[in-house]
């Protein structure tokens, strides 16, 4: 019975340990948690890189609506493309967004992060503003996240408004040009993604 | 050329180009020309301007932030006509207002006592009172050393001399209330404002370089969202069309 309680007992500590990045479903206290993780995460000396890589790519697959920001990214194309070039996109997307991603955070891991407000702008979007914190080699950043709560418990951030300007319109618009270059092909969409996933 | 002559031919020219100002935002002028000015730019950027701009973050704070309130007060005399140009009265006067006391108890702009005040001062430019007006962008391209812009914009950019007080008294050489300036003065500071923007950029566009498929795009739709903020005078310019979509 004890072996089987120290079981269980090993298998709860395994269990919370590896799913450690539930936070909380108030937008801007979600915001606080999780970027407050992900730049300790980051600046943990004591982590190695691949470790850091690995934590930060599950912070994001848990609480970052990828697969909307996939979609958004596409623009319009998206309609016209069949299910398996689209479950290839997504994939590829996912990587190149991951990767992408690691590498912003790790660019600004350095900055104190302060959460300001949250407001509810529709049913299902809610923003909430936030600043990086001036120092010596830079001015004070404001960034607004945009948080998807249409699930009240589980919300997801869709985009990130850095003094206003919206990397994910900006990721839609670089994409866009690629295709418009390239009579809408979209493998050379896939190649430019898997190039920098590769890189 | 003289004055008259000039607004005559930018008053045309808006007129002329006003048709296909109406034109989609963000279509490229010439997209080939353009991106090979791009790439001498950022040749240009990674010999000359980064390394002074990297030089320039290593300074002491205090004298980053004097270049960059002196360089930013200076522009508030361009901001002042804009407002009025726009009819935001209110805005002029707190711009006017930042100026006066940032001229004197900032000593020379140096210091930024009026934002310790609570007075605004956004920058506004000839481009952006256009776009105020309605008239669409037109077509994008990118210039040597200057970098992006657009019709309404280089339109803005060389009207932006003939209101600007500042350049009225440093590139015409002209006296305006008993104060004289030159040529080298103007691109003096204009350089300087440059470097303050490059260095306290650092980061974010290195982190954009690292992390774009197509940079040249990257920057476009960066600037394009940029100056649709400006002229809506909104932080966000977020095109909520997809996203609806996607809400569902």
């Amino acid at each position: 019975m004890r072996k089987l309680i120290n079981l269980f007992a090993l298998l709860g500590f395994i269990f919370f340990s590896t799913n450690s990045f539930s936070y909380s479903s108030d937008p801007k206290i979600f915001i606080e948690e999780l970027v407050g993780d992900a730049i300790k995460t980051l600046s943990d000396k004591n982590i190695s890189k691949p470790d850091k890589e690995k934590k930060i790519k599950t912070i994001a697959l848990e609480n970052i609506d990828i697969n909307a920001i996939s979609m958004y990214t596409l623009g319009a194309i998206r309609k016209t493309l069949d299910q398996d070039t689209l479950e290839k996109y997504k994939e590829l997307f996912e990587k190149y967004f991951l990767k992408s991603l690691t590498s912003r955070l790790s660019d600004y891991s350095n900055n104190k992060f302060e959460v300001i407000s949250a407001e509810q702008k529709t049913e299902t979007t809610t923003i909430v503003t936030s600043k990086i914190v001036e120092n010596s080699s830079q001015p004070e950043i404001k960034i607004e996240w945009r948080i998807y709560t249409k699930n009240s418990l589980k919300p997801l951030i869709r985009d990130l408004r850095v003094e206003g300007l919206s990397i994910a319109r900006t990721q839609k618009e670089e994409f866009s040009s690629i295709l418009n270059s390239n009579n809408n092909d979209i493998n050379i969409l896939f190649l430019k993604l898997e190039e920098f996933i590769n890189n | 050329m003289n004055l008259q002559k000039t607004i005559i031919l930018i008053s045309t020219s808006i007129l002329l180009l006003s048709a296909n100002l109406k034109a989609e935002t963000g279509k490229e002028c010439f997209e080939k020309v353009s991106r090979s000015i791009f790439k001498f730019n950022q040749g240009f950027d990674r010999t000359v301007i980064k390394p002074i701009a990297s030089g320039y973050n290593r300074l002491p704070k205090l004298i980053k932030d004097g270049t960059g309130n002196f360089t930013s007060n200076i522009a508030t005399l361009l901001t002042v006509p804009n407002h009025v140009l726009q009819g935001q009265w209110r805005l002029a006067g707190e711009s006017s207002a930042s100026f006066l006391i940032n001229s004197t108890i900032g000593i020379l702009g140096l210091r930024n006592p009026a934002a310790k005040m609570g007075l605004r001062n956004q920058q506004e430019d000839v481009g952006q009172t256009l776009g105020a007006y309605g008239i669409s962008s037109g077509c994008y391209f990118v210039l040597p050393i200057l970098g992006p812009t657009t019709v309404r914009d280089s339109i803005g950019m060389v009207a932006d001399s003939f209101v600007d007080p500042f350049a009225h008294v440093t590139i015409r050489e002209k006296e305006l209330i008993n104060i004289s300036g030159n040529k080298i003065d103007y691109f003096s500071v204009k350089g300087a404002t440059a470097i303050d923007f490059r260095g306290d950029n650092m980061t974010n566009l290195d982190s954009l370089e690292k992390n774009s498929l197509d940079m040249y795009s990257a920057l476009k739709s960066i600037y394009l969202q940029d100056r649709s903020k400006k002229i809506g005078n909104t932080f966000s310019s977020e095109d909520e069309d997809d996203w609806g979509e996607l809400n569902k």
